[in-house]
């Protein structure tokens, strides 16, 4: 009977389908659900083969034979004979007939109560609402078992009673997730727009409301169903409803096989697998047509992926000496999430004790180049080529236990959005102590010390308090605070300051600076501000659809960009916009991953675009001393 | 705080109320009434006098609100009248039970938290193949139903192989190690279908916790794995589960039911379905009030661990 409250958990995923037909939305589960389909079939065939068990049975099935009592399987008897020497096989076939039909009565009611109910209270809300909820929730309270036993007592032999109980007791969780998806439907503007044209409730209702929700609808039925018939089978079984006598049920033969089991175990099986299979069949029916609405389950990529291990290539330990070895360098780095390339031939160099910036518009492949550094790219992601030489080890060829090492005291990160960076559920003393401890054994007062280093105030206070009640600065302080807590080497900020408050961004800023400087910790600075670029970073990397376009000294670059996109971006920066003047921005977007051009990947917004650059891939080519750009033009920027 | 100790007792009042209600209302529409049943249950023929004294006696030929309060007035004394065949007291009747049915209740959700978050666990962190195959093999543990389970393990451990007692029931306080054996079927028939409830709401909650920003950031941090999925992560999945956890409590009281009655285990289970069919309706009212007061300490302690899994998140 547990089943009674599947439903309940379910609310959340059933809100989002989407708009399609409900016959379409079952073919497209069952077309990508092979298992969904077979249970799908075999449903039909079991309902065709109990309504015409008069037809296709093999005997009678009340017919006995003592002489031929408890025979197994044979050639006349398929699933062999009960106690009394009567057919399984057909007892099982007249038996689906009384056991689906109590289903469909329970099911019956179960949808007329629920789904009316639930989209009036959804459609209506104030007072209908509100009491259609407080009634369910009421019904869900009770014990189930105590009203089917009473039921049972009230209507003796009344098995339509029971199975009426059944669905009554069953549709509170329909109801709400009805009503929760009416209620979301009702808010959205077409169903406004019909109501304000006019269009009568129950057309609305029929044509707007009714098609969006079958989807929740059908899960919840075949879960139902699946629920109904363990506890129609379980009374039956009991012998309170479908007694034994008034001819075989599916519960009344699993407790014929109980009688005979220690004479014969072998009549568990047959009725048992019939069973099992039947609720599994509605169970995968239902799994399916949430699945492909989620578009989750079964094709979701592995969370934490075993690390395929690339071939250490030599040379990544012997750097190309041009005076100072650098801490962190990438170097043709390709990164594939779920098979589309995302990032392809980035290189760079962090020098120690540097900061570096990445600068870019937004899906430029920033943010996923920290991660991959990292090791910790989104679920499908992988290095597909290139290598990241951090401290002379190559971190793609090692295993996430081996990396794990090197995150923290090698290259520690902090996000862009602090306030979901903090697990919610621990306190901020008893998240960064944990932290400080995984690298520090043995140091006290660490915390209180850390968190003066980031400058907040009272950091005894801070400590006892939770995510939740920090500000977004001081939330970023905290995670500043755990990044440093096992002094890393180099350290990766995700735009720092983009979820913060103009006034407290710059307090941030500075305090990386500061921190940088005096922890002599290289930073990789993803941003998409110019000033602080400048303030902050003495080299740049310039990224645009995937790729590095153009690296050099932010002061040379600022000055004399060498590729069109930059010179497009630094255009753009709102800083040197003048009053009065429309902000600069640049036409067009991003080309997304899978949709970039053959060639150069900023032909399509390039305001010097030519032929020659559809031809193929441009490679980053040195234009000064210090100074690459991706561009076949960069001669004639340098003229403009 | 003292709101919410008001709402919550405003509602299990409300709660008792209906169970009680609903259970007076339905034994009125009854056909036959508990005289009728004692007295056939006594004699083979009995006068319409004798009925009405009977009647009279047991208070039956009062209107059912006066029936209800004087239920009531017996209750806030501490009584829920009594058996109507043996003449006890329902409470002690009762509580002469109750530790049978907890046990089994207890045991279960026990096994099945253990057994379901593990598993849940697992199949989140690894997906793919595994995670397939625990989806499977929980759907198979969903769709069995518990008392042919049951008779599936009796065969298997009690009668081919004697690991286990068949039937039976023997109380802690007698033999403690006779005790968990005479639990270890009934307990493994529930939690087939229990742990694979757990197994995919845990699951679906830490797939769902693990795509969080900050299990990137702590993972960013050096923190081990093991420490990130089993303190952060499962924290964070907790609520879910233990919402589901409580619901399992409650529908386990269904499920004792059945397998009180396979394993002849006298519990409240085994007692609600000999009161049904006897019409033994003080008991029936009295097995449905213990019920609806275990759903509702059941509901408390999964409110009040909500508090202490995420004080940021009051309600689920």
């Amino acid at each position: 009977m547990t089943a009674i409250t599947t439903a309940t958990t379910d609310t959340l995923a059933s809100v989002r389908f989407g708009r399609t037909l409900p016959r379409r939305r079952i073919r497209t589960a069952l077309a990508t659900h092979p298992l969904a389909a077979a249970g799908a079939f075999y449903l039909l065939a079991l309902m065709l083969a109990a309504a015409g068990a008069s037809v296709i049975a093999p005997a009678d099935p009340e017919q006995q034979d003592l002489a031929r009592a408890l025979d197994g399987p044979s050639g006349s008897h398929w699933l062999g004979t009960d106690r009394l020497g009567r057919d399984v096989l057909s007892r099982l076939l007249f038996g689906a007939r009384v056991t689906l039909f109590d289903v469909a009565v329970a099911t019956v009611v179960f949808l007329a109560v629920g789904v009316p109910l639930g989209i009036a209270a959804g459609y209506r809300g104030g007072w209908l609402d509100r009491g259609v909820v407080r009634l369910a929730d009421l019904v869900l309270a009770v014990p189930g078992i105590v009203v089917l036993l009473m039921v049972v007592a009230v209507f003796p032999g009344n098995d339509a009673a029971t199975m009426v109980a059944l669905g009554i007791l069953g549709c509170p969780g329909l109801l709400r997730i009805v009503r929760g998806s009416t209620m979301a439907i009702r808010g959205e503007l077409y169903v406004k727009a019909a109501r304000l044209s006019g269009l009568r409730t129950p057309a609305i209702l029929r044509r707007h409301v009714l098609p969006r929700i079958s989807g929740p609808i059908i899960v919840q039925t075949s879960l139902f169903c699946a629920m109904a018939l363990l506890a129609e089978s379980g009374l039956s079984f009991l012998g309170l409803t479908r007694p034994e006598s008034q001819g075989p049920s599916w519960g009344n033969m699993v407790g014929e096989a109980s009688n005979a089991m220690s004479q014969d175990p072998w009549l568990l099986v047959p009725t048992g697998a019939a069973l099992i299979a039947t609720v599994m069949a509605f169970g995968l029916v239902g799994d399916a047509v949430r699945d492909s609405a989620m578009s989750r389950g079964a094709t979701a990529p592995p969370l934490f992926p075993k690390r395929p291990r690339h071939q250490v290539a030599d040379e990544a330990r012997q750097q190309p000496g041009n005076g100072v070895v650098p801490v962190l360098s990438v170097q043709g780095l390709k990164v594939t999430i779920g098979g589309t390339t995302v990032v392809q031939d980035v290189s760079f160099d962090v020098p120690p004790g540097k900061a570096i910036g990445i600068v870019g518009e937004s899906g430029c492949g920033k943010s996923v180049t920290a991660r991959a550094i990292l090791g910790l790219l989104p679920a499908g992601g992988t290095v597909t080529a290139g290598q990241v030489v951090f401290d002379g080890t190559d971190l793609t060829a090692l295993s996430d236990k081996e990396l794990n090492r090197v995150r923290g005291p090698g290259i520690a990160f902090i996000s862009q959005d602090p306030a979901s960076s903090l697990d919610p559920t621990f306190t901020i003393g008893s998240q960064l102590r944990e932290v400080i401890r995984r690298h520090h054994p043995q140091s006290r007062h660490e915390a209180q010390r850390l968190l003066r280093l980031v400058r907040l105030p009272d950091p005894d206070a801070v400590l006892r308090r939770r995510p939740a009640e920090l500000s977004g600065g001081m939330a970023q302080r905290v995670c500043i605070a755990m990044a440093l807590a096992a002094k890393p080497k180099l350290l990766i900020a995700d735009e720092p300051t983009t979820a913060l408050d103009v006034t407290v961004q710059a307090e941030i800023l500075a305090l990386l600076r500061d921190l940088q400087h005096r922890l002599g910790m290289a930073v990789l600075l993803i941003t998409h501000d110019w000033g602080v670029l400048a303030d902050e970073c003495e080299r740049a990397v310039v990224m645009y659809a995937g790729e590095v376009v153009e690296t050099a000294g932010v002061d040379q670059l600022c000055a004399q960009p060498r590729h069109p996109y930059t010179a497009a971006l630094l255009a753009a920066n709102p800083h040197r916009a003048r009053t009065g003047q429309p902000l600069p921005s640049i036409p067009g977007a991003v080309p997304k991953p899978g949709e970039w051009p053959t060639g150069c990947h900023f032909q399509s917004r390039c305001p010097i675009v030519q032929p020659a650059c559809g031809n193929g891939p441009i490679a980053l080519t040195r234009v000064a001393s210090g100074h690459l750009s991706r561009c076949i033009r960069t001669e004639e920027l340098v003229k403009r | 705080m003292i709101r919410a100790t008001g709402r919550w007792l405003a509602s299990s009042i409300a709660l008792l109320f209906a169970v009680t209600v609903l259970t007076f209302v339905l034994s009125a529409l009854a056909p036959g009434d508990a005289a009728k049943a004692m007295l056939s249950g006594q004699t083979t023929s009995y006068t319409p006098e004798q009925y009405q004294q009977l009647r009279h006696e047991l208070g039956i030929d009062q209107p059912l609100p006066a029936q209800y309060w004087h239920w009531l007035d017996g209750l806030l004394h501490g009584s829920l009248g009594t058996d109507l065949f043996s003449g006890q007291p329902i409470t002690q009747a009762l509580n002469g039970r109750l530790g049978a049915s907890l046990s089994i209740i207890v045991g279960t959700v026990i096994l099945s938290a253990l057994v379901g978050v593990a598993v849940g666990v697992f199949s989140a962190v690894r997906g793919g193949l595994p995670g397939k195959l625990v989806n499977a093999v929980s759907l198979l543990g969903l769709a069995a139903p518990n008392f042919w389970l049951s008779l599936v393990l009796v065969e298997l451990l009690a009668v081919r192989y004697a690991v286990f007692p068949a039937t039976g029931y023997t109380a802690f306080g007698e033999d403690p190690l006779g005790w968990l054996r005479s639990l270890a079927l009934p307990v493994i028939a529930l939690s087939a279908g229990g742990s694979a409830f757990i197994a995919r709401q845990t699951r679906d909650a830490m797939a769902d916790v693990l795509s969080r920003d900050f299990i990137v950031s702590l993972r960013a941090y050096g923190l081990p794995l093991r420490s990130i999925i089993f303190k952060h992560a499962l924290r964070n999945a907790a609520i879910p589960v233990v919402t589901l956890l409580g619901l399992l409590f409650v529908g386990l009281l269904g499920g004792t039911v059945l397998i009180e009655t396979v394993f002849a285990i006298p519990g409240l289970g085994q007692q609600a379905v000999a009161a049904s069919s006897t019409h033994n309706l003080p008991m029936i009212e009295g097995v449905a009030f213990y019920f609806a007061v275990i759903v509702i300490i059941v509901n408390l302690l999964v409110d009040l661990s909500y508090g202490w899994l995420n004080p940021k998140v009051r309600k689920p």
